[in-house]
């Protein structure tokens, strides 16, 4: 870090990403590399992990005690929660959300991937691709995250032979791009040895790619709005009311996709109601166009009445409002979700009361088959649900728009975070095989 | 592949991408303005340090041009350096905000905390903040506080639920899904907000210096009578250093954190200007706590036993 200037410190972006990996594919191992040779971590952070392993009469630093913060993790030598990481090079800097692999933490992944432009599938390249790695891309792919990386570890385990990462990258390509992720990056790494990771490998010169590190640095973060849906979740009114600005009536919020631009007619949803942006404010700053993830306020024209958990979006690509939503969903809380459930749904600003009318189907993420009515999704349990809305809501789908098609369940009792939502019609599935020996007892 | 500093071209309306400033200022901005738009009563967590000094720049950012709909607390240990009271009123009066002061000294003063023996009264600081917010009835509580500080800090959540009696249980955490957050509470509990969660140090510092926010002198380097404890350099003071053993000198020293003096250490430095500051943390080899907060060695797990209890 130390030969970053100041002037290359700003001019860079933002990738956040996540991990994904079962327990023994070197995960922790990977993510304290990549800190580790990216000089991300601290002397006095390798001090105390240094500190603690010799108090646990460890003769190494053990590295995932760089990630393990919580005491209950330190006593188990498990990882049970999301956590957080930063980290930076002079190109990019970097938001790791640093998910546990076991299976029964399913929704952790999803937390983390829900956030992520880009997750990374580990697997032991000894091993190939398991169970588990396919529950990770169909993940990946349910979430839309827009980049995957293949990370084929451990190939010093595998005298660095080209035919053994070729036959994984092969097989892993095929089984993701069925499923519907957009892009594959796969990359021959030793965690371990630190082949690949951010210095290139001596041992795997048949390989031409980037290393992991640089993958992740160049990877775009960017995107192509022309094609999206314009659309602004209102947050809050300013209204200051004050002899300096007596009028002012500004839309606060941050445009979910798409960009807006002054001069555009709008529509507010879901009453209906069409005016003109007559100005937007970026932070305080006038601009004439503003785009996705931008904080803005917007003026309209006309005074009209709007408040907060409506959304703007351009008169000319307005989504039909719906009290019929039927998503694929996440159950993220340990209280199961039954049909009859009474729930509180957060889209975007808005909350509202709801129900769930039909659980048609959970997936068994194994063989992506589809298991009919299955009367409750419990924890960890990916599934379609169909569910009824107090109030008209605007929801697009979620393959348009990961902000404007995602939406979060709560109990309304304890105020419990139970599901995690996406609208629409589920990732492009490969016919339902329908194994009968794993009809049931699947417990993700 | 060159995405750098945000710009649309013209005419087409093809946006890039945001540059990491931006897209962290735009985040904290949503969640201000979620917060405003979901609770009662709000109020944001002022020491007067860097981190709540850009808060309440984000805060007068998000809201302009009306004014900040939020008060502000702060806890005073007693301890606290000169420079950063002033900088806290003056910039109260500036912004026309209301402080709320919950002051340690006033419980030890009661009888209710006892000073404990090495002086240090940041964890005693949990108390008062706690009851100051059953009596005001606050139900969101924004704090500066990063992920990037502490291990047991990167496992917390944006909007992060503390029960009746403040405490927070990581293993209850609420899963955060895309930028929906849920703040949903009981009476009684109440939500610690993290606007800056996702922003490291030199995130802070790089903020500070684009926008121009001033800040108490202490974090730019000065002369200072300072002596050292446990490999930190101290302020004499009232609070109770040096002692007898412990010899004062002259050093050119300036903060990376502002806490209580009793355990907030300085650094030896030169950086006396934003630029040299940013400079010097980039090639930094310790982390800021690590570097200057004697309260976080007390064991592997302080912070999360700390947080658990209620402090912030």
């Amino acid at each position: 870090m130390s030969t970053i200037t100041t002037e290359e410190l700003s001019a860079t972006t933002l990738l956040r990403f996540a991990t994904a990996g079962s327990v023994d594919d070197g995960k922790s191992t990977l993510v304290g590399r990549l800190l580790h040779d990216s000089k991300s971590v601290l002397t006095d952070q390798l001090e105390a992990v240094e500190h603690a392993s010799r108090n646990r009469g460890q003769d190494a630093p053990d590295l995932a005690l760089l990630t393990d913060g919580l005491r209950a993790e330190r006593e188990q030598g498990i990882t049970i929660d999301v956590a957080y990481r930063y980290f930076a090079t002079p190109r990019r800097r970097f938001i790791l959300a640093d998910t546990p692999g076991h299976v029964q933490y399913t929704r952790n992944m999803v937390t983390g991937a829900s956030t992520a432009e880009l997750t990374v599938i580990l697997v032991d390249a000894r091993n190939g691709v398991v169970e588990q790695t396919r529950r990770h891309a169909a993940i990946a792919a349910l979430l839309r995250v827009p980049h995957v990386v293949l990370a084929v570890n451990k190939m010093d385990l595998v005298d660095y032979k080209e035919p053994v990462f070729a036959a994984i990258a092969e097989e892993f390509t095929a089984y993701a791009l069925e499923l519907g992720v957009p892009e594959i990056t796969a990359i021959p790494i030793s965690a371990l040895a630190g082949d690949n990771v951010v210095d290139p490998s001596a041992n795997m010169d048949w390989y031409g790619g980037p290393t992991f590190l640089e993958h992740l640095e160049t990877v775009p973060v960017a995107h192509d709005l022309s094609h999206c849906h314009a659309r602004l979740p209102v947050q809050y009114v300013i209204r200051p009311q004050t002899t300096e600005h007596p009028d002012y009536r500004g839309y606060a919020g941050q445009i979910a996709a798409g960009s807006f631009h002054v001069g555009e007619a709008v529509t507010v949803l879901p009453s209906g109601r069409a005016s003109r942006v007559l100005a937007i404010d970026l932070l305080g700053e006038p601009v004439d166009v503003a785009w996705t993830t931008q904080s803005v306020t917007l003026l309209l024209e006309d005074d009209i009445d709007i408040s907060r958990g409506d959304l703007i979006v351009p008169s000319k690509d307005a989504p039909a409002t719906t009290q019929d939503i039927e998503a694929t969903v996440c159950h993220v809380a340990d209280q199961a979700l039954t049909v009859g459930h009474r729930v509180l749904l957060k889209h975007g600003t808005r909350t509202v009361k709801a129900i769930v009318k039909d659980i048609p189907s959970r997936l068994t993420l194994d063989d992506l088959s589809l298991h009919p009515h299955p009367g409750q999704l419990v924890a960890n349990d990916i599934g379609r649900v169909k569910i009824r809305t107090a109030e008209p809501l605007p929801v697009d789908s979620y393959s348009d728009s990961r902000r404007t098609g995602s939406f979060i369940l709560i109990d309304p009792n304890d105020g419990t975070t139970l599901t995690a939502g996406m609208v629409g019609e589920s990732f492009a599935s490969p016919e339902p095989v329908k194994d009968e020996s794993d009809d049931d007892g699947w417990d993700f | 592949m060159t995405t750098t500093v945000a710009q649309a071209e013209e005419g087409t309306g093809v946006p890039y991408a945001l540059s990491h400033l931006d897209a962290l200022e735009s985040e904290a901005v949503h969640i201000f303005r979620e917060v405003a738009g979901e609770f009662e009563r709000p109020v944001i967590l002022f020491s007067g340090g860097k981190d709540s000094i850009v808060m309440l720049h984000l805060a007068l950012k998000a809201f302009a041009p009306a004014a900040v709909p939020f008060s502000l607390l702060h806890v005073d240990t007693g301890h606290n350096f000169p420079e950063v009271l002033e900088y806290r009123d003056r910039a109260v009066a500036q912004h026309g905000l209301r402080l709320h002061v919950a002051s340690v000294q006033d419980y030890i003063d009661r009888g209710v905390l006892k000073e404990r023996p090495d002086g240090t009264r940041n964890p005693l600081q949990t108390l008062p903040l706690t009851e100051r917010i059953q009596a005001e009835k606050f139900d969101a509580v924004f704090g500066g506080g990063r992920r990037d500080e502490e291990k047991a800090r990167a496992k917390e959540r944006v909007f992060s639920l503390r029960d009746e009696f403040s405490q927070w249980d990581p293993r209850r955490q609420r899963p955060e899904l895309w930028n929906l957050y849920n703040g949903r509470h009981a009476p009684g509990e109440h939500v610690r907000v993290f606007p800056l969660s996702n922003w490291t140090e030199l995130d802070v510092w790089q903020y500070i210096a684009r926008e121009g926010i001033e800040l108490p002198q202490i974090y730019f380097a000065h002369e200072r009578e300072v002596f050292k404890r446990s490999g930190m350099w101290l302020t004499a003071g009232e609070w109770g250093g040096p002692k007898d053993t412990e010899t004062v000198e002259k050093r050119q020293v300036r903060y990376r954190t502002v806490g209580d003096m009793s355990c907030t250490g300085a650094v030896d430095s030169e950086a006396v200007t934003l630029e040299q500051v940013i400079t010097e943390i980039a090639a930094s080899r310790l982390t800021e706590r690590g570097a200057t907060r004697a309260d976080d060695k007390m064991s592997e797990a302080a912070m999360e036993d700390r947080k658990r209890e209620g402090y912030f």
